[in-house]
C-alpha cells in the first residue's frame, strides 16, 4: 500500500488502526461515543465550524506556530534542526488545539460541563482555559503525584476556574485519572464532555484528537519548504499518548523518504522495568477503551509507568502509534532520563529556549539519529522536531535534577 | 443451551428472583474469598460472581476498586480466579465470572474459554467488551458452550438493545443508573424501564445490578427483574471488619437478608 493510501483508509469506521484501536467501553458509553463520532464528522463537513475553529487557532492560539531554525543547537547535534514551536502557543503547548477543537465540539453537542484528565497539567490548564473561554463547567482529574510535581499547573487551573480533583487510586498518576474521568463520564454522559487530551481511548477520540492537531505537521510541512525549498529528512516528536507526534507526523506519512521517529519516555531504562516506553517495552493489550501496546504483567494487568516527565508518563500509547510501528512507518525508540535533561540543558544554553521536559525526549533523540541519518545521506540532515510546550512548568523538577535551587527553597 | 439457565428455571419454577452476588478472587485472600462464597450460597445466594481483579477497573466504584487492590496487592493471578471458580462451583452453586476484557486477552480467549469450562464455570460478564468488538470471545464461548452476558445500558439505543441482547447467552445483565458499581440510597426509576425495553427484544432472564445493596432494594428489584445482582454491599462487609470471621459473620447476615428480599418481591 503507498502511503497515502495507507493514511487516507485508517482508521475504518469502527475506529481500528489495523490490529489497535476499537472500542472497549461500558456500554452505557457508545451512545455518547457515537454521538461524538456524529458532531464530529458533520462538523468537519461544517464550513462554518471549520472557520471558527480557523479563527480560534490564528486569534487565541496563536497558530501558525513558527518553525525555527536552532542554528547554535544544530551545531551541537550534527543536524539542521527547525524546531515546531508549540511552546509559543497560548497555555504553553500543542495541548490546546485539541482542547478548542472538542470544546466547540461540546458547544455543539448542548453539553454544559466538559471533565478532562492531566498529567503533566498542560492539557488540564488547556481544558480550563477553554471552558472559561466557552463557559463551561470544568473538573479535571489529575493523579495526586502529578498534583505535587506540577503543583505551578494546578494553581493555573483553579486560577481559571476549573476544579482539580486529585486522584489517589492505584499509582496516582495519569492512567488513574484517566479512569476516574472515565467513572464520572459513565455517571454524567448525557450533560457532560469527557475531553481526551490525547489521541488514545475509544474511537473517535484517537482520530478525532489527531485531525484537531494535525494542522501542526501541516504548518510545518509547508513552513519547511519555505525555509529550505525541500521536504526533511526526518521528523521527529515525544510520544506519550502520541498527539503532538501524530499532529506532527500526520502530513508527512505520504511522504515517504520522510522519516518518522518518536521518542518514548525511557526512564530509567527500559532494561530496569522503570519507564514508560509502551511500544518497545510493551505488548499488545487493551486499555482505557482501546487495544493498543500496553505496559503489563503476564496477566494483562498494567504496570505503573516510570518517567521524569509528568506527560509521557502513561503506561499506554494512541492506536495509531501502535499500527504505525507495526507497518514499519514510523520508528519508536526509548530516550531515558538523563538524555532528555542533558538535552534540556542545552537547549537552554544554546538557543535561550527553556523546553517542556517532553519535549526535550524529542530533543535528544535527534542526538541519537543524527549521525545515523548524516552517515546513510551522505550530508547533514534536515530534522523538523516538535518542540511541543514549554518548560516553566518543570523549573520545579529541572531546579532539583541539577541541584541548582537555593537551599532555602 | 445455557449453563446458567438451571438456576433461573428453579427460581422461576418458585415463582421468584435469582440472587447473585459479587465478589472479588482473591479477596481478602484466595482462601478467604472461597470461605466468603461458600458462606453467600449457604445464606441464601443463588449465583456467584466471581470478578477477576483488574488494575484499571474503570465500571466499579471505591469498594470493589479497593477489594481488587488488595487481591492483586496479594499476588492474585488469572489461574488462582480459575482454580477459586473451581472450588465454588464444586460447592454446588453456578459461577459466573466477571471480567474485564485485557486480562483474558493475555491468558489466549480460547484457552481461558477452554480453563473457564472445564474449572465448572458458566460464562462471562463483560463490561468493557461489547459485542462490536468480541468476536474472538463470540467464537471461544460456542466452542465451550459457555454463556455470555453483555451489558446493556439506560443510554443504549434500541438497536443496539437488539443486537446486544441477540448476542447474549444465559442472561442480560441491565445497569440500573447510568454510573459504576456501589451501593446507592435509592434503587433506580431507570431500570425498570430498561428492564422492559429489554423484554420487548428479548426471552432471556434479566438480572438488575449497580446499587442494590438491602433486602428492600432486592425485593423491589426482585419485583420486575429475573435476577437481582448485589456487589459492593456485599463486599464492604469484608472490607469493613477487620477481621475475617467477623466479616464472613456480617456477610452472612446481608446475605440472608438478601435472599428474604428475593423471596418476598415487591409486586
Ligand atoms: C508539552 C507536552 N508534550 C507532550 C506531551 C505528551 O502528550 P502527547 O504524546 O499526547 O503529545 C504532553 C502531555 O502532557 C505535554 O504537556
Amino acid at each position: 500500500m503507498s502511503a497515502d493510501a495507507l493514511s487516507a483508509a485508517y482508521p475504518d469506521t469502527a475506529g481500528h488502526f489495523g490490529r489497535f484501536g476499537g472500542r472497549f467501553v461500558p456500554e452505557a458509553l457508545v451512545a455518547a461515543l457515537d454521538e461524538l463520532d456524529g458532531a464530529w464528522r458533520a462538523a468537519t463537513a461544517d464550513a462554518g465550524f471549520r472557520a471558527e475553529l480557523d479563527a480560534l487557532l490564528r486569534d487565541y492560539v496563536g497558530a501558525p506556530s513558527l518553525l525555527y531554525e536552532a542554528r547554535r543547537f544544530s551545531a551541537e547535534v550534527g543536524a539542521r534542526v527547525l524546531l515546531k514551536r508549540e511552546d509559543l502557543n497560548h497555555t504553553g503547548a500543542h495541548k490546546i488545539r485539541n482542547v478548542v477543537g472538542q470544546a466547540l465540539l461540546t458547544r455543539r453537542m448542548g453539553k454544559r460541563r466538559v471533565i478532562a484528565e492531566t498529567g503533566a497539567g498542560q492539557h488540564g490548564v488547556a481544558t480550563a482555559t477553554a471552558a472559561a473561554l466557552f463557559d463551561l463547567e470544568c473538573v479535571v482529574y489529575m493523579g495526586e503525584v502529578d498534583t505535587r510535581r506540577q503543583a505551578l499547573n494546578v494553581a493555573r487551573m483553579r486560577m481559571l476556574g476549573a476544579t482539580v480533583v486529585p486522584v489517589t487510586t492505584g499509582s496516582r498518576t495519569l492512567k488513574d485519572a484517566m479512569n476516574e474521568a472515565m467513572r464520572d463520564w459513565v455517571a454524567n454522559v448525557d450533560d457532560t464532555h469527557y475531553l481526551i487530551g490525547t489521541a488514545a481511548g475509544p474511537h473517535p477520540f484517537p482520530a478525532m484528537v489527531r485531525d484537531f492537531v494535525r494542522g501542526i505537521g501541516e504548518e510545518a510541512r509547508q513552513q519547511c519548504l519555505d525555509l529550505t525549498g525541500g521536504l526533511p529528512d526526518a521528523v521527529a516528536a515525544c510520544v506519550g499518548g502520541g498527539s503532538n507526534a501524530l499532529g506532527i507526523f500526520h502530513a508527512f506519512v505520504p511522504d515517504a523518504d520522510v522519516r518518522l521517529y518518536g521518542f518514548e519516555a525511557g526512564g530509567e531504562g527500559v532494561e530496569t522495568g522503570r519507564h514508560a516506553a509502551s511500544i518497545t517495552g510493551g505488548s499488545s493489550g487493551v486499555l482505557h477503551g482501546t487495544r493498543t501496546y500496553v505496559l503489563q504483567d503476564a496477566d494483562g494487568q498494567t504496570v505503573e509507568s516510570h518517567s521524569i516527565s509528568a506527560g509521557l508518563d502513561y503506561p499506554g500509547v494512541g492506536p495509531e502509534h501502535a499500527w504505525l510501528h507495526d507497518s514499519g512507518r514510523a520508528s519508536y525508540l526509548p530516550v531515558d532520563d538523563d538524555a532528555a535533561m542533558a538535552a534540556f540543558e542545552l537547549l537552554c544554553r544554546t538557543e535561550g529556549i527553556i523546553p517542556a521536559i517532553e519535549s526535550a525526549h524529542a530533543l535528544a533523540g535527534v542526538r541519537v539519529i543524527a549521525p545515523k541519518l548524516a552517515a546513510e545521506l551522505g550530508r547533514e540532515p534536515v530534522v523538523v522536531v516538535n518542540l511541543s510546550g514549554r518548560g516553566d512548568k518543570d523549573v520545579h523538577t529541572a531546579g532539583e535534577y541539577f541541584g541548582i535551587l537555593d537551599k532555602e527553597q | 443451551m445455557s449453563r446458567i439457565g438451571v438456576a433461573f428455571d428453579k427460581a422461576r419454577a418458585d415463582g421468584r428472583a435469582v440472587l447473585v452476588g459479587c465478589m472479588p478472587a482473591g479477596f481478602p485472600t484466595v482462601e478467604g474469598s472461597i470461605a466468603a462464597m461458600r458462606a453467600m450460597v449457604e445464606a441464601g445466594v443463588d449465583v456467584i460472581e466471581v470478578e477477576i481483579p483488574y488494575s484499571d477497573p474503570v465500571m466499579d466504584g471505591p469498594v470493589i476498586q479497593r477489594a481488587s487492590d488488595i487481591a492483586l496487592a496479594g499476588g492474585v493471578r488469572t489461574a488462582d480466579a480459575l482454580r477459586i471458580i473451581e472450588a465454588v462451583a464444586a460447592a454446588g452453586a453456578p459461577v459466573v465470572t466477571m471480567t474485564y476484557w485485557n486480562p483474558i486477552e493475555q491468558y489466549g480467549v480460547d484457552a481461558f474459554a477452554r480453563d473457564l469450562a472445564a474449572a465448572g464455570g458458566t460464562g462471562l460478564i463483560t463490561p468493557d467488551l461489547i459485542p462490536d468488538e468480541a468476536a474472538e470471545w463470540l467464537a471461544a464461548s460456542d466452542t465451550y458452550g459457555l454463556d455470555r452476558t453483555f451489558l446493556v445500558s439506560p443510554s443504549s439505543t434500541d438497536a443496539r438493545l437488539e443486537m446486544t441482547t441477540r448476542h447474549c447467552r444465559g442472561f442480560v445483565y441491565a445497569t440500573a443508573v447510568m454510573g459504576v458499581t456501589g451501593a446507592r440510597a435509592q434503587t433506580s426509576d431507570a431500570a425498570p424501564i430498561l428492564v422492559s425495553r429489554v423484554r420487548g427484544v428479548t426471552d432471556l432472564p434479566v438480572g438488575v445490578g449497580l446499587g442494590v445493596g438491602t433486602g428492600a432494594q432486592a425485593a423491589t428489584v426482585a419485583g420486575y427483574a429475573d435476577a437481582v445482582i448485589v456487589g459492593s454491599a456485599l463486599v464492604r462487609c469484608l472490607l469493613d471488619t477487620p477481621d475475617l470471621a467477623g466479616g464472613l459473620a456480617a456477610l452472612r447476615t446481608l446475605s440472608a437478608e438478601l435472599a428474604e428480599g428475593v423471596h418476598n418481591p415487591a409486586r
